[in-house]
């Protein structure tokens, strides 16, 4: 089996399937642990800059007006820590994004498993859960410091037996974290995109590079997407690379012109020439798909 | 235009719809629904299915790896905001409080009296030991907590601890502390409900043995009568939403071990959605707990107000949770 075929298969299982009303699959991706943690950690920096804000401010408060509303001050205090702590996720992921800052800046979004509308008591669920997931390996990981050798090894048996808690969407096929899995939501990645200018501007008039149909077919639809990320990255060297990597497949010599324009010439041809084939049902998935 | 179908044509003709729809959602995501005019709401479902049928065209005929993407995420975002519905957060607060918080607490009686029961096991041992032997007081409650209150203590300075205990300042700091402290608990003893539910019934009975080890201290100088206004005024309520709290663990903890007819999974997102219903109430129990701590109990210092307005609470909560209700009463 190519690897190109594994590829597929990966991409593959990181889609689910959401049919709208509509009759239209949406395809939803999964988002992966590498987008989740760094969210995660956002959100984290971002609540501590809350916190220290409401600590500076309750502080400034408290010296200011004196010892009479010192009290007020830690009450204030103490149930801004309480809401940021556990109302933080709660009330973000319950507006219409879905999704917490830290989980919009890495394009995330969470989304009930059945694809109906996300209530409140999923998203309660599955952030009280956190309390178990993270704060509980926290405060195990902060407990041996104070005492013993005993307490150390009972704090690392806690902490052996929390990671589990804190490990579980690696070992699931949807990543779900257990709040995820008793919320019956997922977090999947539905990023803003900007619709860029169209690549491929064909010009009716001469064209610089003509290809016969042979030279045409040897890709298939998954290498003409990857040129398509090339030219749009527009990165010199790569494409200098991309471009001798075709030639020398197409068995053409270098002829002096530039790589850019060689490989937006081809872009335009191979995928005219594909495109027409959907038209007739042919799709080529990739260099080794030979069904067609 | 009667041109055949060509992915590039067809880009440029759609284009600005699909540009119109990205940005009436950008608007309704940042701001509200409110900030829309009535022909950007109309316009909305219409411009919504001309993006989904766009996706299914450029996805069977275009192989622009950008355009599919781009339009795969503006359905995805228009899709949850056309279904999603909008209800105000007033009117949601409003069906939460009139139906869904006490159905939840209902269908969870059975958890509930196995949670009360675990409590009241806490409860007996705590004041059975100690009765027994004071040693355990030292064991079951640690020092912050007793704060002086132990069996060195004269009886004169228990019973002051009683009436003017936390002595007036401090006293609404105390009372936040403890309602952030308690929520915070309760969470955990609902999270925890995961792992089967072991670990919530120990936190059960250790909240249990706690009380009763103090029950016995101050029914050992006589105070116990005292010692239960004290406690009463706003432990009905809270020991009822700690109790609650652990039966929402124990449904999430039964349910992963028995998921009965359903699949596993599907047994845990059903339990874990009734329960964080319940959860939710829990906090505002807590909340008033603490307005009775914190208030209350320094305002009325006597012993049977102590009693009345403790059973009060504690009849309210029954009747307001079990009461039948005609079906469809909204």
């Amino acid at each position: 089996m190519s690897d190109l075929t594994l590829h597929h298969r990966a991409e593959a299982a990181k889609r689910r399937s959401l049919v709208t009303p509509e009759g239209v699959d949406l395809s939803l991706k999964l988002a992966d642990i590498g987008q989740r943690i760094p969210a995660f950690l956002l959100d984290l920096v971002i609540m501590a800059g809350m916190l220290t804000g409401l600590t500076i401010l309750c502080a400034i408060g408290a010296f200011t007006l004196g010892l009479t509303s010192a009290e007020i001050a830690i009450i204030i205090w103490l149930l801004g820590f309480f809401l940021l702590r556990n109302f933080y996720f709660i009330v973000m992921e319950m507006g219409p994004r879905a999704a917490t800052f830290g989980k919009r800046a890495s394009g995330l979004r969470v989304v009930a498993r059945s694809g109906e509308r996300l209530t409140a008591d999923r998203v309660i669920a599955r952030n009280m859960m956190r309390e178990i997931e993270f704060y509980l390996p926290l405060s195990f990981l902060f407990y041996n410091g104070a005492e013993g050798a005993g307490d150390a090894l009972t704090a690392l048996a806690g902490l052996a037996w929390t990671g589990l808690f804190l490990f579980f969407p690696m070992f699931n096929k949807d990543r779900m974290r257990v709040g995820d899995l008793l919320a019956g939501t997922w977090v999947v990645s539905a990023p803003r995109r900007k619709l860029t200018v169209e690549l491929s501007q064909p010009s009716e008039a001469a064209p610089d590079h003509l290809f016969s149909d042979a030279q045409l077919d040897v890709y298939g639809v998954y290498e003409l997407q990857t040129l398509e990320q090339v030219l749009r990255d527009n990165h010199a060297e790569t494409i200098a690379t991309v471009g001798r990597v075709i030639r020398g497949k197409l068995g053409l010599a270098w002829d002096g012109g530039s790589d850019r324009a060689f490989l937006s010439a081809y872009y335009d041809a191979a995928r005219t020439r594909m495109e027409r084939g959907l038209l007739f049902g042919k799709r080529r998935a990739d260099k080794f798909d030979t069904s067609v | 235009m009667n041109r055949p179908a060509n992915p590039r044509s067809f880009r440029a003709a759609r284009e600005e719809e699909w540009r119109r729809l990205e940005d009436i959602l950008t608007r309704a995501e940042k701001k509200s629904v409110r900030s829309l005019s009535d022909e950007e709401l109309l316009a909305l479902p219409v411009l919504y299915r001309g993006a989904l049928s766009s996706l299914s065209v450029a996805r069977e005929t275009s192989l622009d790896l950008e355009l599919v993407t781009y339009l795969e995420g503006l359905c995805t975002r228009a899709y949850f905001f056309v279904y999603g519905v909008r209800t105000s957060a007033g009117s949601r607060a409003a069906a939460f409080f009139a139906r869904d918080w006490p159905a939840a607490v209902r269908g969870l009686w059975r958890e509930t009296l196995a949670s009360f029961a675990v409590t009241l096991i806490g409860v007996l041992a705590g004041y059975l030991l100690v009765a027994a032997d004071p040693a355990w007081f030292d064991t079951m409650v640690p020092a912050a907590m007793a704060d002086g209150r132990d069996f060195d203590a004269t009886a004169e300075s228990l019973r002051d601890t009683l009436y003017h205990d936390e002595g007036g300042r401090g006293l609404s700091a105390f009372a936040a502390f403890l309602f952030t402290h308690n929520a915070q608990v309760c969470m955990l003893s609902f999270a925890l409900g995961f792992a089967f539910g072991v670990p919530t019934a120990m936190l059960l009975v250790y909240n249990g043995a706690m009380a009763g080890a103090f029950l016995a201290l101050f029914a050992s100088h006589g105070l116990g009568f005292e010692m239960g206004g004290w406690l009463i005024i706003h432990g009905s309520t809270e020991f009822f939403a700690i109790v609650l709290a652990g039966a929402a663990g124990f449904r999430i903890g039964w349910s992963v071990v028995f998921p009965g007819e359903e699949s596993r999974l599907a047994a845990a997102t059903a339990a874990g959605r009734s329960a964080a219903i319940v959860m939710a109430g829990v906090v505002v129990m807590l909340l008033c707990a603490g307005l009775l701590e914190g208030l209350g109990r320094q305002l009325v210092t006597s012993d049977g107000l102590r009693y009345a307005i403790g059973l009060f609470m504690l009849a309210s909560w029954l009747a307001y949770f079990y009461l039948p209700r005609r079906a469809g009463n909204v």
